[in-house]
């Protein structure tokens, strides 16, 4: 499944780095700690978070994530949108929880 | 091939910048992908302590064909018990710096499990200046 795929499934809110919503998903890491997520993150994952700064963003280009998804209706920073939009990383927004981000992520198999 | 950077003690908006202008360089180079990764965990866990910790300093990266040489040096005020700052879940983070992520305890063993060699030279008062090599192939 890609990206785009992925947004239209869970209906999330496209936030940033509307340029990269081609790239496969892989797998998924639920956290807001950035030295984990950094150690956990793998190439193609969904990074689930509450977290909205500008580390979000350069822990998954550096890690080269798929996508972020916000939870809980967090919204991202203004610079960390700027940045999102650079690095054509994809970040969306949604009110569902982790855990409920989780289990449609599950049900569909990643 | 050298490249030197300066990092910004004051500006949280720059997290990150130099670990990735310098994985954009290596990729760039052709370098095996496990090294580029490798390279991107040691060098922004290095970046954020010295903006968190030690109020900025200077990275220099050198790239032989056998490995990357990384030096980290800082002025900030040194790790005053170094065994205790690299075991895993030990944090002086200030509660700002935890709001945003950073805390958990976890960047100097992520550093050491990212390279194959490290070497820390810290000293109370004066700074810290931190080694890595991370072989090619
Ligand atoms: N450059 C530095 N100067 C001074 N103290 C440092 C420096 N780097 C690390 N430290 C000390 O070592 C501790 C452990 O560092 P480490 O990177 O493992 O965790 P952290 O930065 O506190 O949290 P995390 O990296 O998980 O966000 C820090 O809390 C700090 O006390
Ligand atoms: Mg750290």
């Amino acid at each position: 499944m890609n990206i785009q795929e992925l947004c239209k499934e869970l209906n999330l809110t496209p936030v940033a780095g509307e340029s990269g919503m081609d790239k496969e998903i892989s797998g998924c890491y639920i956290g807001d700690l950035m030295s984990l997520a950094m150690a956990h993150l793998e190439e193609g994952y969904v990074w689930i978070t509450i977290q909205s700064n500008l580390n979000v963003v350069a822990v998954s280009a550096l890690k080269e994530a798929a996508c972020v998804i916000l939870a809980d209706g967090v919204t991202l920073d203004a610079n960390a949108t700027v940045k999102a939009d650079e690095e054509a990383l994809a970040v969306f927004t949604t009110e569902d929880s982790a855990y409920t981000l989780a289990k449609k992520l599950g049900a569909l198999g990643i | 091939m050298v490249f030197h950077y300066d990092v910004d003690g004051n500006d949280f908006t720059l997290a990150g910048e130099i670990s990735s202008k310098v994985k954009k360089r290596l990729k760039q180079l052709g370098l095996p992908p496990e090294v580029i990764r490798k390279v991107s965990i040691a060098m922004y866990e290095a970046e954020i302590n010295m903006v968190i910790h030690a109020n900025g300093g200077a990275i220099d990266v050198e790239v032989t064909p056998q490995a990357v040489h990384i030096t980290f040096a800082d002025q900030g005020p040194g790790i005053p018990d170094l065994e205790k700052a690299m075991q895993e879940g030990f944090s002086t983070a200030s509660n700002e710096v935890r709001e945003l992520g950073f805390g958990a305890g976890m960047g100097l063993p992520n550093i050491k499990k990212n390279s194959d060699n490290m070497t820390i030279d810290t000293k109370v008062g004066e700074g810290t200046t931190i080694k890595l090599v991370i072989n090619i192939a």
